[in-house]
């Protein structure tokens, strides 16, 4: 009953609210337990991003970055040139 | 053939792993199947109370394993069935007493004998998760329908892949249809959306364990339940054969209208 009038005010059912916490707890305790995770994303980014440009690989960043409702990926990564005949090795 | 030693592990305590351990394994033994339970969780003995069998335990697994007893004399036989053990575990000592190494082994000697090892583990993901682990093939991860029960489980989860036991089954305990209903308790669907492991029982709250461990005797030996057809269903899914998820299906009403009757299975009783 509680659920029907609560939805009448709008607010949304909690199981639904359990889901999306919980949906966000885990991206990041996930990423916690296995830096391994973040690690072999960053090497391979270093690999494909290399192929267009050149990048300092030791001041690259990546980590989660978490909201409040959302959770992101973030990486900064300084570029040092980009390659010229990119267009070239493209086709 | 060696038997097959399944783990039923959850991270979080409270959520129902000497029951399922204690259900699932007199299922599978209702089955006609050997089985012996092992009760992993030194220092917090329960297993036992939960079976009915507190009063008939002489040697425990930390004597066995530090060779004060043979294994044979610690194993105590179930009153009624008689394919169907106990490995009780010690009161008064505590989880480092034994090592990870030490349960290896004693869980590959129980394999020989026995069709099934079932390793009731303690909470937490600390020394005694890691013993209760040891010896381990398969693993049964436990859960109810609340945000911090899943959370733990999928740490265990990440865990047991970590120490090379796959694809654990999960059992969703303590599911209540009317809350799922009305959109206050995470169904079935999310749990398995969020966790992404096989789904192999749903076990509904029931009161009627409260009051079979009040009587010691696992509430699967009582086919009229719902919680003890759910229990009988994870073994016979846990044996290979494939039975629908019914158990959400069929209320309560239907299920006390059967009792009142007195229509259903009677109680099993061993041969």
């Amino acid at each position: 009953m509680l659920g029907y009038i609560s939805r009448l005010f709008g607010r949304q059912e909690s199981s639904r609210t359990a889901k999306e916490r919980l949906r966000l707890v885990l991206v990041h305790d996930r990423a916690s337990v296995s830096p391994e995770l973040l690690e072999s994303l960053k090497e391979e980014l270093i690999e494909v991003i290399s192929k267009y440009m050149e990048i300092d690989v030791a001041e690259m960043e990546v980590a989660l970055d978490r909201d409040d409702d959302s959770v992101a990926l973030v990486a900064n990564i300084p570029v040092r040139q980009v390659k010229r005949n990119l267009a070239q090795t493209k086709h | 053939m060696a038997g097959r030693a399944i783990v039923v592990t959850s991270g979080k305590g409270g959520v129902g792993k000497t029951t399922t351990t204690a259900n699932v394994g007199t299922g599978l033994a209702l089955a006609g199947r050997k089985v012996v339970l092992v009760d992993a969780d030194i220092g917090l003995r329960n297993l036992d109370v939960v079976m009915g069998l507190e009063n008939r335990i002489v040697y425990d697994l930390v004597e066995v394993i530090e060779g004060h007893c043979e294994l044979r004399k610690a194993l105590i036989r179930h009153k009624q069935l008689d394919n169907l053990y106990l490995l009780p575990t010690a009161q008064t000592r505590e989880k480092d007493a034994v090592t990870p190494e030490q349960m290896r082994d004693l869980v590959a000697e129980l394999r020989e004998e026995f069709d099934y090892v079932l390793i009731d583990s303690p909470a937490g993901i600390e020394h005694g998760f890691r013993n209760a682990i040891a010896g381990a093939t398969e693993a049964l991860i436990v859960t109810t329908p609340e945000v911090t029960a899943v959370r733990d489980a999928d740490r265990v989860i990440g865990m047991l892949e970590a120490y090379d036991v796959k694809d654990p089954g999960l059992i969703i305990n303590r599911i209540r249809p009317d809350m799922v209903r009305r959109g206050d308790m995470l169904d079935i669907d999310d749990v398995i959306d969020i966790l992404r492991i096989d789904l192999v029982g749903i076990v509904p709250d029931d009161q009627d364990i409260i009051v079979a461990t009040n009587r010691g005797e696992p509430i699967v030996l009582d086919q009229r339940t719902r919680a003890g057809q759910a229990y009988q269903n994870i073994a016979r899914r846990i044996e290979g054969e494939e039975v629908p998820f019914r158990e959400l299906a069929e209320s309560s009403f239907v299920n006390r209208l059967r009792r009142l009757v007195g229509i259903g299975n009677k109680r099993r009783k061993a041969n």
